[in-house]
């Protein structure tokens, strides 16, 4: 195959310069702010909290409830304020996303929130926000099993890259461009995000899944320091 | 006791039971169970019609509308999924504003459809920057016993088979009483299908009952197409929190293309 190279000029498992920091939000229980490039996150937890209304209360357990969304001002055209059916859906892959780690039996009626939000988006938001909320969560001292680490693989044409920037989705020859958002439970081999938009071959999966891991402990290091960080302060 | 949920005790008997590869109506984990696709739903959509996959029923109106492009894509027209988990369909689903099933079911359609390519978007502009085609997909399931996403895909790729592109009046609005002009751009290509893998306990399976279903951890939505004579995952969606190991979705990727193949034979007999 002929040498592909990438328009943004970085290598083919090449993540954008990332940076977290723990902290972020004073009120909050626990907040933290990751970024890919220029895509930045920040996300607040604020809980275990008594649950209203009272129906809604689980007995046997606390209730995580997640909410991501981009500012009005993260995208060129103006994002109307407000829930979209998008927004909506990657609040809910974000909640299944980040569940599997958490152990919330400790904190029966009460919920967990966890408040995601885009400051500047160039692609790659979900994947930067799980990773914003998942150390928000472990800065609020919820007991987690684990970090989850996110990251998106993808294709151009028919080259597998990893962390697409928003001009490499718009990639349009060939095979185009497929996103294709993962989350991890760091380490491990159980993936509890999966999306995909766009083309790969089921026989492609496997090794685009191996890139994934390779990119996630990348991911893990970048958030196992900030977190260092703030217990160091 | 139509309302009533999955069981407990009915959940531990699935477990047991999918683990020895065994289900209460006799398939194996990976059966479909009967395929029955109608036409024309209603005459006055530009394309309909309904599938029956069990006794789950999904009807998919195609209504046809002139819009504009989106300023980042002013050569292609555009295509809308959108529909509802009406209460005629199940006594588990009420009025009142879009509960997040409702949501997700059409986004999943939407995807599967659009990323597959098979309605080629650029066929659909009728003035290039000003007007072009709206294909507005519309979801409604009329009875739910379970798989809904996979069911509604069937419908909706049934529906835009058929559909027919409207005339125009002068005036540039539609003609509804003028013959069509013909159908809609799509590719020859084999269509897609979605296949939605269940998980529950240790075992995978397809096309669950809306019992097999509700007692689930978590399941995984595919939309497939084949491209170029290969297969082509187009979408991807987990849900429920339960996570996938790899081993488990490398197996579901072994099947992928034996399913598809066996799903486009069963649907031979409708076209």
């Amino acid at each position: 195959m002929a040498e592909f190279k990438r328009p943004s000029g970085r290598g083919m498992t090449e993540i954008r310069k990332m940076s977290a920091k723990v902290g972020v939000i004073p009120n909050a229980d626990g907040s933290a702010m990751f970024s890919f490039g220029d895509t930045i996150a920040i996300a607040a937890v604020y809980g275990p909290r008594l649950l209203h209304p009272q129906h809604m209360q689980d007995p046997s357990t606390a209730i995580l409830r997640v909410n991501y969304d981009l500012l009005s001002f993260s995208v060129y055209e103006r994002k109307k304020p407000g829930p979209s059916r998008r927004s909506q859906e990657i609040s809910k892959v974000t909640e299944w996303a980040l569940l599997p780690v958490l152990d919330l039996k400790e904190f029966p009626n009460t919920v967990i929130d966890v408040q995601v939000y885009i400051l500047q988006a160039d692609a790659g938001t979900r994947t930067a926000g799980i990773n914003a909320a998942s150390l928000a969560l472990a800065h609020a001292g919820i007991p987690m099993k684990n970090l989850v680490t996110s990251i998106s693989v993808g294709k151009q044409d028919k080259n597998i890259v990893v962390d697409l920037d928003k001009d490499e989705e718009d990639y349009e020859e060939g095979e185009g461009a497929t996103d294709f958002p993962i989350a991890k439970v760091a380490n491990s081999d159980e993936y509890t995000l999966l999306q995909l938009d766009g083309k790969i071959e089921p026989s492609e999966v496997k090794k685009a899944l191996t890139i994934a891991d390779e990119a996630c402990e990348k991911v893990y290091e970048v958030q196992k320091r900030a977190l260092k960080e703030v217990v160091e302060q | 006791m139509s309302s009533m949920e999955t069981s407990n005790l009915t959940g531990r008997t699935f477990r047991k039971m999918f683990a020895e590869g065994k289900r209460f109506d006799g398939r194996g984990l990976n059966d479909f169970r009967a395929i029955e696709v109608t036409y024309n739903v209603s005459n006055k959509a530009e394309g309909s019609a309904r599938v029956k996959v069990g006794k789950t029923d999904v009807a998919v109106g195609i209504k046809l509308e002139i819009g504009t492009p989106y300023p980042d894509s002013p050569d292609k027209g555009n295509i809308m999924v959108s529909g509802d988990l009406l209460p005629i369909a199940s006594p588990r689903f009420e009025t009142g504003p879009p509960k997040f099933n409702a949501i997700e079911l059409p986004r999943l359609v939407d995807r599967a459809i659009r990323e597959s390519g098979m309605l080629d978007l650029h066929k659909l502009v009728i003035t290039p920057g000003e007007k072009v085609w709206t294909v507005i997909i519309d979801v409604y399931p009329l009875n739910d016993d379970g798989n809904l996403v996979d069911v509604a895909t069937l419908a909706a790729v049934a529906a835009l088979k058929t559909a027919k592109l409207p005339a125009l009046k002068e005036n540039g609005k539609i003609d509804y009483h003028a013959k069509p002009t013909g159908p809609l751009p799509l590719s020859s290509e084999t269509y897609p299908i979605t296949l939605t893998f269940y998980k529950l306990g240790e075992s995978i399976f397809l096309d669950p009952t809306r019992e097999e279903e509700e007692a689930c951890d978590s399941r995984v939505a595919l939309g497939l197409s084949k491209w170029n004579g290969k297969y082509m995952i187009n979408s991807c969606q987990k849900g429920g929190e339960t996570p996938f190991t790899k081993a488990e979705l490398e197996k579901m990727m072994d099947l992928l293309p034996g399913k598809f193949d066996e799903i486009n034979e069963r649907l031979k007999k409708f076209l």
